[in-house]
């Protein structure tokens, strides 16, 4: 039988307040139609870190990950505030296509464009208005070399993306977002389509990344969390249950269901 | 009769049927073919036609044809582009949408002489622009637009929802996205969608009869300035296709050799639009190679 | 500033008022959308602009008839006399004339259509996807006036010989319609073949049933609604036909006496009388309330359609 857990006992954190933080949801919820998803979450995050949200499948780690830049819209009624600046990103009026600049997104699945490598991520800089050729020359050669792509690809950037491996095109997505230069970069299970091998290569990406980007990635695998992240939350059938440094979550849950989860004696 | 027997028998029976209908295929290509090539020849494909008789050469007419034919596909593509991309992006599911559907049906279900006489009453007897080309080619599109919409729009939402969201997180616009990312995506089908029904605008006759006319005036090719009343491009002259020049032929013409006349032509507007089918494919076939494959 | 899509001053760090401006200014990217949102706008509303036009027109013209001409519809629908610039306005022969021709169409082709389908599923897939599918495809491709002109060509001459008469008439109309309607109803029948779940057909075949006894008990019985649809979607595109069958069915307003005398469809009626008659006058009048039964039974047949699919939907989810 399916234990039952408490909603009431969870263990947030919260951040002292001379902790540089990127982003901050507060009360944030998300209903698809009549279905609450997403109840009340509470989280902020720290510049310049990993941040890992855990949890099974369908507890609401994917939606709460796309309603921070706006990708919900259309999809899911999300309600409660983003903190973005001081700006309140949420609000029905805000510019969600500036958003999405400074708040990137990588997918689950590799999604490259049916186009060249080098159009894959210089096609969203030219619509934004950049035509001059050095200046997306080396947007393409830095945002490559950032995701480690660019001595495998050096040659054949006007290759089709889709000749690529399913790791070369996940690194190409994560190429094509940092080329925008955000602030944040949000990744969902980036490598749950990906071998070991590809894996361990766009986790080595990710710990370069975070000198520059503030990074949110959703995963299932908890390997994968202790690995790379320094704060993790763990959600569970949408609500977030406990949210600390990786490290403390991992050797000392504070509430039982991160215990039972972390043990592997979930449910 | 037991089981067994009753399969047989129904086998059998099943066998006969597909038979007669592929005989019947071969039937009427072979008729048209057979009894309308030897009489095409270049004057055929030149010549002008008589128009006391209704005999005589079919130049005119497959080139209005052709004119009609691009001036309904420069007119009704990029309606049924938008139409498509609202459809297939911002419309909701809702009641309205619903609605919008249902109409894009209706005008889909409806005859084509019903699109024709409205055509008829809409730009002969309200506007008073007469028999034209600009009449036959607006009634064309009214008859083109729901399947080309409904094409364009499968052929959209057919393109992985993934690339929409890689479009869209990279702040660009669900405009830029559609037309940048998720258009040449769709494009194969799009164009085997517009090949397809331009054999179908080809042939039609219903729908021109009462709005591009039934009369075919002797024009100056010499003269490509639309201004001028004489020149084919002119778009306010009456226009009398192939197809309407074969019905008209047949029911109307007195010819001598109206039958032969109207195989040749039969068969003139066979092979074009055997030719559109066969390009349909072959260019959905390439681009789709050309979208896909690695350069 | 549009070139940077930028609103940050170049000195210093940016202020939350900074990011406030740059979050919430319209960029290219919003206009765009803006822009698209208008076209795309357009574009649908031109298109439903055109049905309801279509429909207003029609249906006040076709209303004229009854409103200015004071013509009884009871009359209009029952009286078997045309002759309009008599002011004889009796519509019953083309209405006969149509369903006549639709209904003895849709008979012929079902078991034609069936048959091909289920070939082209059951009996020979192989053949059925490389061989017959083109073969469907190419008459779907072949114009109406050309099925007209072999109507006029081969079926008239052979009718004259068979019984005698002109050759004119229903039986002529239902042998070109039948050509025209197979390929429409035996396409969406396919469709509906292949729509039916494997395990239906592995379990009746497992059980010991014969291929035939799996087709007519199991399969046909499954897919019934998608070929009543099918039938529907023939019979619509018969009635609304036009030339093809205006050319071989005689064009005689008069009350069909039997099959092959002359006689007239609503289209072959439009197509024959619309361009001699002057707006607005009783004949035009008569002739465009003609039209208004024909958009009314395609609006009907498109409703049938939609209730059948109600319906099946309804049966599936049960």
């Amino acid at each position: 039988m399916l234990k039952q857990y408490s909603f009431e006992k969870t263990a947030v954190q919260s951040f002292a307040d001379n902790v540089p933080l990127a982003l901050r949801t507060e009360n944030l919820q998300v209903f698809y139609g009549a279905n609450h998803a997403m109840h009340d979450a509470n989280l902020a995050f720290p510049k310049n870190q990993i941040t890992a949200l855990i949890g099974a499948s369908g507890s609401g780690k994917s939606t709460y990950l796309r309603s921070l830049n706006r990708m919900n819209d259309g999809i899911a009624t999300v309600t409660g505030k983003i903190w973005y600046h001081d700006v309140d990103i949420n609000e029905p009026d805000v510019n969600i296509y500036e958003i999405r600049r400074h708040i990137g997104m990588v997918f689950q699945r590799p999604n490259p464009f049916a186009k060249s490598i080098r159009e894959n991520i210089i096609y969203a800089l030219r619509a934004e208005g950049i035509k001059d050729k050095q200046v997306l020359a080396q947007r393409v050669e830095e945002s490559l070399k950032g995701a480690a792509l660019w001595d495998e690809v050096k040659d054949t950037l006007d290759k089709s993306a889709l000749a690529l491996s399913g790791g070369q095109q996940q690194r190409l997505c994560i190429a094509r977002s940092i080329a925008m230069q955000p602030d944040v970069l949000l990744l969902d299970e980036p490598c749950s389509a990906l071998d070991p091998i590809s894996t361990v290569k766009v986790e080595e990406t990710l710990a370069q990344l975070r000198e520059k980007y503030t990074i949110i990635i959703v995963t299932h695998n908890m390997q994968q969390a202790s690995r790379i992240s320094s704060q993790c939350a763990f959600f569970h059938l949408g609500h977030v249950m406990e949210y600390t440094p990786t490290a403390k979550m991992f050797s000392d849950p504070q509430i039982p269901v991160t215990q039972d989860y972390i043990s592997g004696s979930f449910g | 009769m037991n089981a067994k027997q009753k399969d047989v028998v129904a086998t059998i029976a099943i066998n006969v049927i597909v038979a007669t209908v592929v005989g019947i295929l071969f039937f009427l290509l072979a008729y048209i073919l057979i009894s309308g090539l030897p009489h095409v020849s270049w004057s055929f494909l030149t010549g002008t036609t008589d128009s006391f008789s209704g005999a005589g050469g079919i130049g005119v007419q497959l080139f209005n044809s052709f004119y009609l034919l691009i001036l309904t596909m420069l007119i009704s593509i990029p309606i049924s582009l938008g139409a498509g991309i609202y459809l297939a992006e911002y419309a909701k599911d809702n009641w309205r949408t619903h609605l919008i559907r249902s109409a894009i049906e209706v005008l889909s279900s409806l005859p084509s002489v019903v699109v024709g006489l409205f055509g008829f009453l809409l730009f002969v007897v309200q506007f008073k622009i007469g028999f034209s080309v600009i009449s036959g080619a607006i009634a064309l599109t009214f008859f083109n637009l729901p399947l080309l919409t409904r094409n364009i729009e499968e052929s959209l939402s057919a393109v992985p929802r993934n690339q929409r969201e890689a479009g869209l997180s990279l702040g660009m616009s669900k405009w830029k996205t559609e037309i940048g990312i998720i258009l040449p995506v769709a494009l194969p089908g799009i164009v085997t969608g517009i090949v397809l029904s331009a054999g179908r605008v080809f042939g039609e006759a219903a729908a021109l009869i009462y709005t591009a006319g039934q009369s075919a005036p002797v024009t100056n090719f010499a003269d490509w300035n639309p201004m001028d009343a004489a020149s084919p491009l002119n778009p306010l002259r009456p226009a009398e296709t192939l197809a309407v020049h074969i019905w008209k032929v047949n029911t109307e013409g007195l010819a001598s050799n109206a039958a032969q006349l109207s195989a040749a032509a039969s068969a003139v507007l066979i092979i074009a639009v055997l030719l559109f089918n066969l390009g349909a494919r072959v260019l959905g076939n390439y681009l789709y190679r050309r979208v896909t494959a690695s350069k | 500033m549009e070139q940077t899509n930028s609103e940050f001053k170049q000195d210093g760090a940016p202020t939350s008022q900074d990011w406030a401006r740059q979050l919430h200014h319209a960029t290219r990217a919003s206009r765009e959308d803006w822009f698209g949102r208008g076209i795309s706008y357009l574009c649908i509303g031109v298109i439903i602009l055109v049905v309801a036009s279509m429909l207003w027109f029609i249906t006040s013209k076709g209303m004229a008839t009854f409103t200015q001409n004071h013509v009884n519809l009871w009359q209009f629908l029952s009286g078997t006399n045309w002759a309009p610039d008599q002011g004889h306005i009796g519509a019953l022969p083309m209405i006969v004339g149509s369903f006549a021709v639709t209904f003895a169409a849709a008979l012929v082709a079902t078991p034609f259509a069936v048959g091909t389908a289920i070939f082209m599923t059951e009996i020979a897939p192989n053949k059925g996807r490389k061989f017959l599918q083109p073969v469907i495809e190419l008459l779907v491709g072949i114009p109406s006036v050309v099925y007209g002109f072999i109507g006029l060509a081969v079926v008239v001459p052979f009718m004259r010989h068979l019984v005698g008469g002109s050759g004119f008439g229903i039986i002529s109309a239902t042998f070109v319609l039948f050509v025209m309607v197979l390929p429409t109803i035996t396409t969406m029948t396919v469709d509906s073949l292949r729509s039916v779940p494997r395990f239906y057909k592995e379990a009746s075949l497992a059980l010991g049933a014969t291929r035939w006894q799996t087709v007519s008990k199991v399969i046909l019985r499954a897919a019934t609604p998608g070929i009543l649809t099918a039938i529907i979607f023939g019979m619509a595109r018969a009635f609304g036909e036009a030339l093809a069958v205006q050319m071989v069915i005689g064009n005689a307003a008069v009350m069909p006496k039997n099959l092959i005398s002359p006689a007239a469809t609503l289209t072959s009626q439009l197509t024959t009388g619309i361009g001699d008659t002057i707006d607005g006058t009783l004949p035009s009048n008569a002739l465009w309330s003609l039209a208004l039964i024909l958009l009314l039974m395609s609006l009907f047949f498109n409703a049938l359609v939609r209730l059948i699919a109600k319906r099946g939907q309804l049966s599936h989810e049960r």
